[in-house]
This record gives C-alpha cells, structure tokens and sequence, in this order.
C-alpha cells in the first residue's frame, strides 16, 4: 500500500528528535490499537484511533498544542465565540453518521461512518492551518485522500466541481438557530483540487478521534486554502458541472471568494493577508503562498489571475 | 425613592465614587488575573484587544447616559461622575492602542502607518482614540476654568463623533456576528434620541 509523501514543511522551528519519536504517545497509540482491535469501533473524542500510519518528517514546524487546537475553533454551528465550539459541541451526535456521495457520478452510494474509517489506511498528515483572520496552527490530523473516497463512486466527466455539505440539525447545532450563515453549511472545490493528494478527509487528529468541536466525526482539510474553505461535520458530497455558491459567498461575495487559497498579496477586503500569528507565538510571521505548498499546488491555478480568482 | 437621592452627603458621595472607582478596574483586573493563571486562551493578543475594546466602547457610553440619566431623575451628583467614568473609556482606550502597537504589530511603525490609511476601522478607531485626547487633557478642573466653560463644552462635544467612530470601528472589524456592535448601536442611538428630545424642547420653550 502506498502511502502519500509529505512534502517537507520549511521552517525555522524544527522538533526535537526526542519530542518527534515521543515514546509515550507511541506505547498508547499501539496500546489503544491492540484494544480497539478487540473492541467494536467507538467514537468518542481522545479516544486513539487504530492502525494510524505516522507521520515520517523530519522538517516539521513545531505542532500547535492539542490544547489550544481543541479550544480556539470557528465553527458557527455551535456559537460565533472562539471557545463556544469546546463548550457547544457536546450535543453533536456522531454516531450513527453516513456521507450521501451523489450528483455525477456512475455509483452513487451513501456511506456508512465505520465504512469510512477503513476505506483507506489512516495516515498523519501535519498541515499547517491558516485561517481568513490571520492566525494559524500546524494540526496533525489523521485521515486519507478525498480522492480515495471520490474514485469510489466514478465521477462522471461532467464532475467539475465538488460541494460539500455539511449537518443541519439546530437541535445538535444550536449556533444553526441563529441565521449566522445560510445553513446548511456548504462548501466547494474544483474536482482538481478535491483529487489532489493533498486534499484529507479528516477523521482525527493527534492519533485520536476527532473532537467534535473540529469538525467530528468526518470534514475536508484544504492545507493551501483559507480554514473555512475544509468543511466540517459533512453529510453530504455532491459531484456537480457548475461551480457551487459557499455559504461564506452567500454571506459575502466581496470578502470571500472561491478558490480562498492563502495569498500574502491578496489582502480581504478589510485587513492585511500579509502575515499571520501562528498560535503560541508573539510576533507574527510572514504568510506564505498557498501556504507554504505552492511546489504541490500552485500549477492548479497557471494562468489564473488570482487578485481576481481571490 | 428618586427624590430621596436627589441630594447626597459629602460622605456617601466619597465612599460612591472609590466604588466607582474599584468597580472600573475590574475588567483590567480580570485581564490580569487571566494573564497570569494563563487562562487567556489559545490567543492572548487577540483577547487583550477584544476586552479591552469593549470596556473603552462600555465606559463611553456610561459616561454618555449620565446627563440624561441626570435629566430624567434629577439626581445632580451623578454629573460628579461624569468625569471619572470618561476617564476610564480614556484609559482602556490607551491599553487598547498599546496593546494593538506593542503586542500586535511589535512597533511595525511601517505596517501600523499603512492600516492607519488602509484600513478603515483602523483609521476610524485611530481617529476617535486621537480625538479623545484632547478631552482627557482638559479634564482637569484647571483646564476647565482656563478654557472657560462655553469653549469647554464646545471641545467637549468632541465626544459624539468619538462615539460614532467607536462603534463603527466595532461594525467594520466583524467577520460575521453582528450581536454586540447592534447592541452598542442600539444603546447610542437611545442615548442620542434623549438628548435630541431635551434640545428640541429647550428650542419650543424658548
């Protein structure tokens, strides 16, 4: 089985061997891994999740601590505050959950949760998260390609774009009681984009499932996008011809575009896109094309006026 | 009851305002406590300047409901803590501003000058916190009396431009959630339409 390669992240913050092989974290991770291998799967936040490929680079920006990743969300689902989500999202149910993969496609099928997890291995992939508001994090998730998922159903030729959807119900989300957003939450990418191997569908993050503040029990991870670009909590996914309106288009078609991928020189409407403050440190630092992942990504968009295509 | 506190003993009048006074800390206080226990979250930064924000708008308009609060019950001393109280909307204002030139941009002198132009809650903000200047500097019973009370009061309407700035500094920073600038809107606009009502009526008298 092959496994993606990560390109290399360049740093200045490079972790320590001792820290990178943290043998504490890998004696639970194989003990978690041998019990839920006698177990029926579970679902619960912290818990580890099993047969996680790590993550082998050694050029890795320091990792955000779990800590501040599990508190410090934007996820309007369940309040517009930084910590509603930590303190909201105790009433979303994720179990039991399915994925409706439909639209162009020759094999429609909705997909089950326990499906999903072993669809393809689960890997680490330490990406670095750079929110529209100018903060970021580096987040370990666990996860595989979309595109494992999506080769699954045969998209059709007609499959230009992929839209997102993610949970409405105000009784699990009471942040969806107000009209914050139009809701359902939606989302979409180009069918590139959603194809390229860099592109997660998240179903973790730091060996252990994925918290539902962050998005549980299954969302998207765009690295070289801006964060509300990765839809969280998604049911449905929807191979289309046209492109999709976002929800966030639909709040804001001037301040947020399509594409959103991360661009120093593209300020928002409102403030500078020029530098972040990575969570955890003082000053800012510089922000960086695409996020860091142009070698990756950047031919996606040749010829492309991305002041226009913001 | 109202026209029982419609006069207050020198005595009562000192203890209210030391009250006032440690009352007003409270929100620094919290900051610093927070700071300390590390408790400020995932972004500091960002806290500090929220909090610290949001006191400068809370005390602006504090100080702005006691004329009318004055008006309506008749209470006369509480002008006695008209000044304190725009004091304080100073004060947090001034950790405001630090917060944002130290914390934030770490003396970016060149990125601090580009949002003062670019940026329009920036410039906005900028500009009622520079305005506000000038009536911290002649707060001064001194100062008072060397302005003389009619160019004192003129200076002093300074403070309703300050106030427009404030809040619209606060609407045009929001990403999405419009909840607290409505409410500081909806308050200043109830404040304005009393003083709108007792200048019409001093017009129709005389």
């Amino acid at each position: 089985m092959t496994v993606y390669k990560l390109p290399p992240i360049y740093s200045s913050e490079i972790t320590p061997r001792d820290l990178f092989h943290d043998r504490r974290r890998f004696m639970q991770l194989a003990a978690g891994a041998s019990l839920t291998a006698l177990l029926p799967q579970n679902a619960f936040a912290g818990e580890p999740l099993a047969g996680v490929t790590k993550s082998t680079d050694r050029l890795i920006d320091e990792l955000t601590p779990l800590k501040d990743i599990t508190s410090y969300n934007n996820f309007y689902e369940f309040g517009t505050g930084k910590e509603d989500p930590a303190k909201n999202a105790g009433s979303l149910k994720t179990r039991p959950w399915t994925i409706t993969v439909e639209g162009e496609a020759n094999k429609p099928k909705v997909f089950d949760i326990e499906e999903l997890l072993k669809l393809a291995p689960l890997e680490e992939r330490i990406y670095r998260l750079r929110c529209v508001e100018a903060w970021s994090m580096v987040i370990p998730w666990v996860g595989y390609s979309l595109a494992a998922l999506l080769k699954q159903v045969e998209p059709t030729g007609n499959a230009k774009f992929v839209e997102f959807i993610s949970l409405h119900d105000p009784e699990q989300m009471q942040g969806q009681k107000s009209p914050t957003l139009n809701w359902p939450y939606k989302e979409g990418l180009r069918i590139d984009e959603a194809m390229h191997p860099l592109t997660l569908l998240a179903v973790g993050l730091y060996g252990e499932v994925l918290p539902n503040q962050n998005g549980a029990p299954i969302r998207i991870v765009v690295p070289w996008k801006y964060g509300f670009k990765s839809a969280k909590s998604i049911v449905k996914i929807r191979l289309v011809e046209k492109m999709p309106m976002s929800s966030w288009m639909e709040a804001n078609s001037n301040e947020y575009g399509f594409y959103s991928n991360v661009n120093p020189d593209v300020d928002h409407a409102r403030w500078s896109q020029a530098k972040e403050r990575r969570i955890g440190e003082f000053l800012k630092r510089p922000t960086l094309p695409f996020n860091g992942y142009s070698e990756q990504v950047a031919s996606l968009y040749s010829g492309m006026d991305l002041t226009k295509n913001f | 009851m109202i026209n029982k506190l419609k006069t207050l003993n020198a005595t009562t009048l000192r203890w209210l305002k030391i009250s006032v006074f440690i009352l007003a800390l409270i929100p620094l206080a919290r900051l610093i406590i927070a700071a300390y226990y590390d408790s400020l979250g995932a972004n500091p930064i960002e806290k500090i300047t929220h909090r610290t924000g949001y006191w400068t708008l809370a005390f602006l308009l504090i100080t702005l409901s006691i004329t009318p609060l004055r008006r309506l019950t008749g209470w006369s001393w509480l002008a006695r803590f008209r000044r304190m109280i725009g004091l304080f909307s100073f004060f947090y204002a001034s950790l405001h501003f630090l917060t944002y030139l130290v914390l934030d941009q770490f003396f970016d002198w060149a990125n601090i000058s580009k949002d003062i132009i670019k940026r329009p809650y920036i410039t906005v903000g900028f500009a009622a916190f520079v305005l506000l200047i000038p009536l911290a500097i002649t707060s001064t019973n001194r100062m008072t009396k060397w302005l003389g009370g009619k160019r004192w009061r003129l200076l002093h309407r300074l403070i309703y431009p300050i106030a427009i700035g404030g809040v619209l500094h606060f609407w045009w920073l929001v990403k999405k959630d419009i909840t607290e600038p409505l409410n500081f809107t909806l308050l200043l606009s109830i404040l304005f339409t009393i003083r709108l009502v007792y200048w019409w009526r001093g017009i129709v008298k005389s």
